[in-house]
């Protein structure tokens, strides 16, 4: 019966609209799936404690930490990395924001920052500053202060 | 960070589910898991068992008893509250609180249940529930109860929720133009409350309670007996406060003492009871 506890399980996960099934230990996190049993490494692991947003994934459209959420917890869901972006390297407008703007220095919160953003454009294609702070609070940046990739998210919104 | 080796189990009704937290030892149950992971990375708790909620789809809902109550279920998300008509219509306040808590990732998975469970301190749920007099509904192999805001949080990171048991609910009474108010002081914008206060204005009188200053949400009665009179102006709210800051001990820490803790609360309540007075509709 399904409600039997068992210490691995078997999962069925699209991930940048490609199915994988794979069977998983209950304790791994979806992080750790990602990038080592997909070698999805696009997205970071940075504090580990659920703060930083560095390994922000897109579950379901949702921005979401993959670092606090178990593999088995993202069963039968869609995840959206930052490898799923510009699959043919076509960069995305807000990916191509971010370079005019300058929005990355050591570029490690880059992922993060790129999820969260795509889904605030997604859902709000023409934030305002107030908007992107308020959709970013989730993601640190450790090097820019941030004003770089605001004005990088922004633009993007008016441009698309 | 690897998790210690854990068992997992996703059961499709809350029947089974409490029969496999009770037929299961040091089985916890697991709503968003934004703060279960996170203690399990941190070896703060090892379950042996978790039991994943994400299926039990009545926990979801957001809607009305028979007799009027906001009914919000447990697993109903932060971002479900923000979004809901139900809350904007019954008692906007929950979805107001709910878009200051954590950030977007966090209020994508994070749940009311969870919030309530956790029953840490410096949560913001657990004064406002208090305030907004909420009857939490725990289910267990032998059946329903339900439990008032009093009687629920009955420590730090302990609530009435036994070993084999749920909660499926919490169910609010819809504003009728009472007024609503929340205040307090976090650590950087939108972080960890180092004091919060909540509040309610009614025709029944103001509600008041203070979190982060004990264990559990603190009704401050005698703030409230002084403005049971019904004069809401500035000059009388703080007033009011005068002293309650002397009622309470509360804990002293890197982020505030405990004697500015004091002052918190009666800045905080002062603030949320002004905010919620200006927000009555008169019944």
């Amino acid at each position: 019966m399904a409600a039997e506890p068992t210490a691995s399980r078997a999962i069925g996960i699209d991930v940048n609209g490609e199915r994988y099934e794979r069977d998983v230990t209950a304790r791994t996190l979806l992080v750790h799936f990602l990038r080592d049993e997909l070698q999805l490494t696009g997205t970071h692991i940075g504090c580990d404690t659920g703060n930083c947003g560095a390994c922000t994934v897109l579950l379901d459209g949702q921005p979401v930490k993959s670092c606090m959420l178990l593999a088995v917890q993202a069963d039968g869901a869609s995840v959206r990395t930052v490898e799923g972006l510009a699959p043919n390297g076509d960069l995305t407008p807000l990916q191509r924001s971010f370079n005019e703007h300058h929005a990355l220095q050591c570029g490690y919160c880059t992922p993060g920052m790129l999820m969260s953003a795509t889904a605030l454009l997604e859902r709000n294609p023409r934030p305002t500053e107030e908007d992107v702070r308020y959709a970013l609070q989730g993601n640190i940046c450790r090097c820019t202060g941030y004003v770089n990739i605001v004005e990088a998210v922004v633009d993007a919104g008016g441009e698309s | 960070m690897l998790l210690r080796e854990v068992a997992y189990a996703r059961p499709s009704t809350v029947d089974e589910a409490i029969a496999v937290l009770a037929g299961n030892e040091g089985a916890r149950a697991l709503a968003g898991g934004q703060t279960l992971i996170n203690v399990m990375k941190a070896r703060v708790a090892s379950p042996e068992v978790l039991v994943d909620l994400a299926d039990l789809e009545e926990l979801r809902t957001i809607g009305f008893s028979a007799d009027g109550l906001l009914e919000i279920g447990a697993m109903v998300t932060y971002a479900q509250l923000m979004a809901s008509s139900e809350v904007d219509v019954a008692r906007p306040i929950l979805a107001e609180v709910a878009s200051t808590i954590g950030d977007v990732q966090v209020r994508n998975r994070g749940t009311v249940g969870g919030n309530v469970c956790v029953a840490d301190p410096t949560n913001h749920l657990p004064p406002l529930f208090a305030v907004l007099d909420a009857t939490f509904t725990v289910r267990g192999a032998g059946g329903e109860r339900a439990v008032s805001a009093d009687d629920f949080f009955q420590g730090v990171y302990l609530t009435a929720v036994g070993e084999g048991e749920l909660l499926t609910k919490v169910s609010v009474p819809p504003s009728k133009g009472a007024g609503d108010g929340f205040a307090g002081l976090t650590i950087g914008k939108q972080g960890t409350y180092v004091v919060n206060a909540a509040a309610s204005v009614s025709g029944d009188g103001v509600r008041i309670a203070i979190g982060c200053v004990a264990a559990t949400p603190v009704r401050a009665t005698a703030m409230e007996e002084k403005l049971s009179a019904g004069d809401l102006s500035e000059d009388a709210v703080r007033a009011a406060a005068d002293g309650l800051g002397a009622s309470l001990d509360p804990p002293g820490d890197v982020h505030g003492s405990a004697d500015y803790r004091r002052h918190l609360a009666e800045v905080a309540a002062t603030r949320a009871v002004l905010q919620a007075a200006s927000r009555r509709k008169g019944d």
